[in-house]
């Protein structure tokens, strides 16, 4: 999609910049002549609300460090010191805290658009997973940046899940007293999950600019999953159409993200996070944060501790090799019936999955947990690939634009949502 | 219904449940704890503020009582005269921190001395060490106090956790701990509790080593013009003072928070909406957008 470049540098200061760094030309073949589908419905603005997400992330992130003490014995205090003492403290941390679980809803929403609408086919597996490796990558960031505060749950989280590791043979132990720094969670593991929770997040910036490129090279998918065929009747420029429509979501989005970071900010967290870390005292019982739940039931669905683990990180992994386990040439699960329902049916389970992860790991909670973790495999292993080989996927449109405009001509009455410009599955 | 308005309730649904399930987990009711009923605090709600007259006679209940045995190390003295709190003047202040000798030092000749307190100095630990503590309370352990209020919570259960999130319901800290406070009751038939030890209709486990701290007309309130207290001076009105002096303890800051949160809301919606009618017009210049197209 990134074709010959159309920019044209007007001023004599952009001409000469042009021929030694031409990057204003890449702002605006990126950014305003870059033609979108003309169909993308609001899944598509996610992708720039994640982009604000992380630099919200970041600027408050950078903020609190300045007043942050990584050690055991000063490290509770002092966040508490910034919701106190420090000028607009109590909003840089709370943007901060709730800013975390804003970017896994967002994200999550992302993701499920992606397996809604096929978009990690081919050409866009390289694009699917560089987001896979974000992904991890902000998990792994916010569980360090729980660890901070240095409560109940930061220390116990950190405990359970850190001694995970030495379910492997050999290295397990290996590994664990390396992640702690010595025997137990203690300070040398509060200032090296506090480095390296400063230092992810610009990892992360890295990889969101290959995903970026990635994405301009095959250009976005669409609601039909039929791809762009002739520039000029199928897309429209990013500018101003996709710039105004974003734009509307991400300030519906902040408003969204403000209702809890000003009304409810201890909502999504949790009361034991507020009592300091000690070790003598395990709580009733340790609940990572939610957007980890589902996999945590994962884990905790199989009695022996490294199946557990390896079955943890395959729910991950398994999205890696997505592209290739969905046979169907078909993208969009609209024009698929079954995959459809198989679609919605994997939602659910990744709801209850996240339930039981809430649940204490006893009596009927864990037979669940099995149950559901059984679902959400066959999701990937077997729906996907056997669904490609026998079902029959309804008529796909022509192109993106006759999808929109042929319903025009057709008259048909059907009121779309405002939102989705195009509406396939109204059609006839 | 569209394929978009069904998926957008099935994706809100889900995230809904997603990130709520986090709360369904028990905090600290585990196990024997009776819920809470819900007390009418000023401080609820996108509106609620701190009752001033309130917060200065939970501090009075603090001083009196609970300061015998419980810390509050993250505060200050001249933090009662703060904005948004119980708004004590200065020379209030002064007098509530003169209250206290306070430890300082080492002088030029090197030795710790006694002085008065004043408003830059913190609340005084009412014991040395964790071991003096418990030793004075039977073994157990009489916690800070300063972000009690929010290291508390119940189990609200589905669907309420739900709808906490519109209605606001943030207050599980001070109904648990106002309840705690008056839920002392005799044990069930066949429970010995050991010397030392409480039965507590709202405590995990129902047995606690705090007695009794609370009774009807043991602190004196402030008088009205009419020679009397404006409020009851009974447990049940020291249990609510405390805990809202409490709350403010722990969240010094929450009247602005939401007085900000209520101007940055408003002004996000109304300019979502200019954006959403903006949107609507650049977009109407394509052919499927046009006024009396099939949309
Ligand atoms: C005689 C000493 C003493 C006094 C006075 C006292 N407490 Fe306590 N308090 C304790 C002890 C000891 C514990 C620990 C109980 C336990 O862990 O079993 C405790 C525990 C608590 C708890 C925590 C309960 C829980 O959920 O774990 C709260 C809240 C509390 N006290 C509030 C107060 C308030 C408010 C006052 C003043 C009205 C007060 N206390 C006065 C000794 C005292
Ligand atoms: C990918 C982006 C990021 C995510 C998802 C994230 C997530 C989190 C989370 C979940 C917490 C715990 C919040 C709490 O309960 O208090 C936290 C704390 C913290 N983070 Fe981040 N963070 C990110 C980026 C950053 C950056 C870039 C910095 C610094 C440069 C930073 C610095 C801190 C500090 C100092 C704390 C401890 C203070 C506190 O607990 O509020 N974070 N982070």
């Amino acid at each position: 999609m990134s074709g010959p470049s159309s920019y044209v540098p007007k001023l004599g200061i952009a001409k000469w910049l042009d021929a030694r760094l031409p990057l204003p030309r890449l702002m605006y073949d990126s950014f305003v002549a870059y033609p979108v589908p003309r169909n993308l419905n609001y899944f598509w603005t996610f992708g720039g609300i994640l982009m604000l997400m992380l630099v919200s992330q970041i600027l408050t992130g950078v903020i609190l460090a300045m007043h942050y003490t990584p050690h055991a014995t000063l490290a509770f205090t002092s966040v508490e010191g910034i919701m106190r003492d420090v000028e607009y403290g109590w909003l840089m941390r709370y943007m901060h805290a709730n800013g975390a679980s804003m970017f896994f809803i967002a994200v999550y929403i992302h993701i499920f658009r992606g397996l809604y609408y096929g978009s990690y086919k081919a050409p866009r597996e390289v694009l699917w997973i560089l987001g896979v490796i974000i992904f991890l990558l902000m998990m792994a960031t916010a569980f360090m940046g729980y660890v901070l505060p240095w409560g109940q749950m930061s220390f116990w989280g950190a405990t359970v899940i850190t001694n995970l590791f030495s379910a492997f043979p050999i290295v397990g132990e290996t590994i664990v007293t390396f992640l702690w720094g010595g025997y137990s969670v203690d300070n040398p593991t509060l200032t090296r999950f506090f480095s390296l929770h400063f230092l992810l997040p610009f990892m992360i910036f890295g990889v969101v600019i290959l995903h970026v490129w990635a994405l301009h090279v095959t250009g976005q998918n669409n609601p039909t999953g039929v791809e762009v065929k002739a520039v000029a009747k199928d897309t429209i420029p990013f500018t101003p159409y996709a710039t105004i429509k974003d734009a509307f979501a991400l300030v519906l989005f902040f408003a969204f993200f403000a209702y809890f970071l000003f009304f409810i900010p201890n909502y999504l967290g949790h009361a034991d996070n507020y009592i300091p870390a000690n070790p003598a005292v395990t709580p009733a019982h340790i609940v990572p944060e939610w957007y980890f739940l589902p996999f945590y039931a994962i884990l905790r669905a199989v009695p022996d501790k490294l199946g557990g683990v390896l079955l943890m990180f395959a729910a991950i992994a398994v999205l890696v090799v997505l592209p290739w386990l969905d046979t169907s040439k078909v993208r969009s699960m609209s024009y698929r019936p079954l995959a459809r329902q198989c679609f919605w049916a994997f939602a659910v389970t990744c709801v209850m999955l996240g339930w039981l992860g809430s649940r204490p790991a006893e009596g009927i909670y864990v037979t669940l947990s099995q149950l559901f973790t059984a679902l959400y495999f066959a999701y990937f292993l077997i729906a996907l690939p056997l669904l490609g080989l026998f079902e029959t996927p309804k008529k796909l449109p022509g192109s993106i634009a006759e999808s929109v405009l042929g319903k025009m001509k057709g008259g048909s009455g059907a009121v779309v949502g405002a939102a989705a410009p195009a509406e396939p599955n109204t059609k006839g | 219904m569209t394929l978009f308005r069904t998926s957008l309730a099935a994706f809100a649904a889900i995230m809904i449940g997603a990130f709520s399930a986090a709360s369904l987990s028990p905090a600290h009711a585990a196990g024997g704890g009776t819920k809470p009923p819900a007390h009418d605090w000023s401080f609820d709600g996108p509106f609620g503020t701190f009752d001033r007259a309130q917060l200065q006679r939970g501090y009075k209940v603090y001083r009196e009582v609970c300061s015998a045995c419980h810390g509050m190390s993250l505060m200050r003295f001249r933090n009662l005269s703060q904005k948004g709190g119980p708004e004590f003047t200065e020379a209030q202040v002064r007098a509530l921190a003169a209250d206290f000798k306070i430890s300082d030092g080492p002088n030029e000749q090197g030795e710790m001395f006694e002085r008065p307190g004043r408003p830059s100095d913190g609340f005084p630990k009412p014991f040395p060490n964790e071991q003096a503590a418990r030793a004075a309370n039977g073994g157990a352990y009489p916690l800070d106090l300063s972000v009690i209020a929010k290291a508390r919570n119940y189990e609200r259960g589905f669907p309420l956790f739900l709808l906490d999130i519109i209605t606001q319901y943030q207050e599980g800290g001070p109904d648990y701990v106002k309840a705690l406070l008056t839920g002392y009751e005799d044990p069930p038939k066949g429970v010995e509790l050991l010397p030392g030890q409480n039965w507590n209709k709202y405590m995990a486990g129902n047995i606690i080593g705090m007695p009794n701290m609370l009774n009807d007309g043991q602190v004196e309130y402030p008088k009205g013009p009419d020679g009397k207290s404006p409020v009851p001076e009974t447990a049940k009105q020291y249990a609510a003072d405390v805990v809202a002096f409490l709350m403010w303890s722990a969240e010094p800051h929450m009247e602005q928070r939401k007085s900000i949160g209520r101007q940055v809301f408003i002004f996000l919606l109304l300019f979502a909406g200019l954006l959403y009618f903006t949107k609507k017009r650049i977009w109407s210049r394509l052919p499927e957008h046009a006024p009396g197209a099939a949309h």
